[in-house]
């Protein structure tokens, strides 16, 4: 890689774009145009600009992302379904001067792993958690998600998500900023330039705020899934504007452990008036 | 502390050995019969002297993970619960097994199945020995039959779990971890420096410094050639430990008629019926199972070409019996005897069985 970027350069090429050092140069599994390859180097970015490569440890799901350990050059763990939050707990507490991070799916960290979210924000661990949010369950074919929309169409709802038998999608962030153990709560995207470099802001910040030991920095990445939602990556962008985002809205939700103004208190006592999408 | 003679119950010594082996963290949740684990850490404070971290967990599924995730930095970490708490942690333990992960599980066993008793019993040996959780895996298991080996088997733990990177789990049931004995204490194993954290642990996450590749700590193999690889690693490391570390104490067994094989509380209630019935004349011995995996089959199967017969007891329905039949490959009468639901039988129980069902 690097020899091939040497002789590149010697031949003249300019190098306007290149990979960062955080990543490996394995080749990524992701379906092209999925939000978790955008999402794991504005990781990297983070880590690299921030210099603590040498003193960061990841906590990878069970999901799509679980081999992510091999696309960060940095030590990492991967966790049983749904138990990142507690994996990185201990991780956190043992080495209280590391950086910890979780990256997980919404099958992951608000199905299966529930407890284990709630208890990590509301014990306030110092600790950065990477959400992202695709409304189904990418790894296994397309399942329902707690998060899926009324409505929506999965390999488990085949005729769309009904209320009567499937209940609410579940907004976790929303949830998770009225606990005090939560100090940086944000609901981000990275479907075109300009939501990628906001969710790149808030990941530094997720990142940052650990220096000031003061509870637990969650950010929620809203990604297409377009495998599982069977539709272009173009197409799929389109929908989750037009659909996740009504449902799921981006903005920074509890910044220095204070609820943001304007915030709808509605929002907060989860209230489900949701759009039905079409 | 140094060497100093101290009575407390099992639990208390199962908190004070994690204090004084240099452990780093300790993570668990509540549950009779060993919530005193905790209970004495927690009063204990050791954040404030050893440095050691403490953390009540909101599950068993937690805390396991917690486990996974502490001990994958290279430190040495433990849960202890009883029985309904460890079938909670079955999908950490393969976990940790499979990451080749060292740690310290202790199970102070109580009755089933479901919730049970909270009263002692023996009925966890299956799912200590045969596999727990799912994949092909072993914890190392040891069988604590006093406060005292409470107390040492912990020290002993960290040693073979870093050896072979492998979890122990100390076997103990409520009858163990609720009496209480005079112990004598040993001298404080200071926790681990940065540097010998580093060094006994060079696979661990502890930050990737610029020298070495990134560690990673994965139970995941896409690849079925390199899972089958990896499989054949772990049973040669258990291989090893059958080779090496086996752990078992033989009583009267040179010129015993019959032997009586149990491990734990039963073993100190066998014990006691053995010298009831060498007082009537009845040469019977005692072998004592310390480590339950590995199994002490060569050296059991040794013992049994010299005897009669052979009574398991054990508190469940007959667990450790099958191990016992496989090491004599059957060859000499086996019988079990047990009480369920959390009754402890009496040793004149026990030698009446051995009377009824072996020498008869
Ligand atoms: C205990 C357990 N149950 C179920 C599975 C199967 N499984 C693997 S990934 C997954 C869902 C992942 O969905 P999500 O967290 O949304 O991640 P995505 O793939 O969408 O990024 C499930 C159910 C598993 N591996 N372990
Ligand atoms: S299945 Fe969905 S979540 Fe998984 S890589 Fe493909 S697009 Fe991304
Ligand atoms: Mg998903």
């Amino acid at each position: 890689m690097e020899a091939r970027r040497q002789e590149l350069l010697n031949q003249g090429y300019e190098e306007v774009y290149t990979r960062t050092k955080v990543l490996t140069d394995a080749v990524m599994h992701y379906c092209p145009g999925c939000g978790h390859g955008t999402t794991h180097r504005l990781i990297a970015e983070v880590i690299d600009e921030m210099g603590i490569q040498d003193n960061v440890v990841g906590v990878s799901p069970v999901g799509c992302s679980v081999l992510a350990y091999n696309y960060f050059d940095v030590d990492f763990q991967e966790a049983a379904h749904g138990r990142a939050p507690a994996v990185a707990t201990a991780i956190k507490r043992l080495n209280p001067d590391t950086y910890v991070f979780t990256y997980q799916g919404d099958g992951d960290l608000a199905a299966i792993g529930t407890a284990e979210t709630i208890h990590a924000a509301n014990r306030g661990e110092n600790m950065t958690m990477i959400f992202v949010n695709n409304g189904i369950y990418g790894m296994t074919g397309g399942q329902m998600a707690p998060t899926t929309l009324v409505g929506m169409k999965s390999a488990t709802t085949p005729y769309g998500r009904r209320v009567e038998l499937n209940g609410y999608p579940l907004r976790m962030t929303e949830l998770l900023s009225t606990l005090p153990g939560t100090y940086y709560v944000t609901r981000q995207s990275v479907q075109n330039p300009a939501a990628v470099r906001k969710a790149k802001a808030a990941i530094r910040k997720a990142f940052e705020n650990q220096k000031l030991k003061k509870g637990l920095s969650f950010v929620e990445i809203l990604s297409n899934c377009n495998s599982g939602w069977k539709m272009t990556p173009v197409a799929a962008n389109k929908w989750m504007e037009d659909n996740m985002m009504p449902n799921y809205p981006i903005g920074d939700i509890k910044v220095d452990g204070k609820i943001v103004d304007g915030i709808d208190a509605n929002r907060l006592v989860l209230d489900h008036a949701l759009t039905v999408m079409q | 502390m140094a060497r100093e003679l101290q009575l407390m119950k099992g639990n208390e010594a199962i908190a004070r050995a994690m204090i004084a082996s240099g452990c780093d963290g300790y993570f668990g949740y509540p549950i009779t019969p060993q919530s005193e684990v905790m209970e004495t850490l927690m009063t204990e404070k050791p954040w404030e002297t050893t440095g050691m971290t403490v953390l009540q967990a909101e599950s068993e599924v937690a805390s396991i993970n917690m486990v996974y995730g502490g001990a994958a930095t290279g430190k040495k970490v433990a849960t202890s619960s009883s029985s309904p708490g460890i079938s909670l942690m079955q999908e950490g333990l393969t976990y940790l097994a499979g990451a080749e992960i060292p740690c310290l599980v202790v199970n102070v066993m109580r009755g089933g199945p479901g919730l049970g008793t909270i009263q002692p019993s023996q009925s966890d040996y299956f799912q200590s020995t045969k596999g727990g959780g799912h994949g092909d895996y072993q914890l190392y298991t040891l069988a604590p039959a006093s406060v005292q080996e409470m107390y040492d088997f912990v020290f002993d733990a960290w040693d073979i779990a870093f050896k072979y990177r492998n979890p122990v789990l100390i076997l103990s049931d409520g009858a163990i971890g609720q009496c209480m004995e005079k112990l004598y204490t040993r001298d404080y194993v200071p926790r681990w420096t940065e540097e010998e954290r580093r060094a006994n642990a060079p696979w661990g996450t502890w930050g990737k410094p610029a020298t070495r590749p990134h560690n990673i700590i994965t139970s995941l193999e896409l690849d079925s050639a390199r899972q089958e690889v990896f499989n054949l690693k772990l049973q040669k490391k258990y291989a090893e430990m059958k080779e090496k570390e086996v752990r078992f104490e033989a009583l009267n067994c040179d010129d015993a008629e019959y032997i009586i094989v149990a491990y734990g509380s039963s073993s100190r209630i066998a014990m006691k019926a053995m010298q009831m019935a060498r007082e009537k004349g009845i040469k019977v011995g005692l072998f004592r199972l310390i480590t339950l995996f590995p199994f002490p089959t060569k050296q059991l199967a040794e013992v049994a070409k010299r005897v009669k017969g052979i009574l398991c007891v054990e508190m469940s329905a007959g667990q450790m019996i099958e191990d016992v039949r496989l090491a004599t490959e059957c060859g000499v009468k086996t019988e079990h005897f047990g009480r369920f639901g959390g009754i402890i039988p009496t040793p004149g129980e026990v030698l009446e069985a051995l009377e009824n069902k072996i020498i008869k």
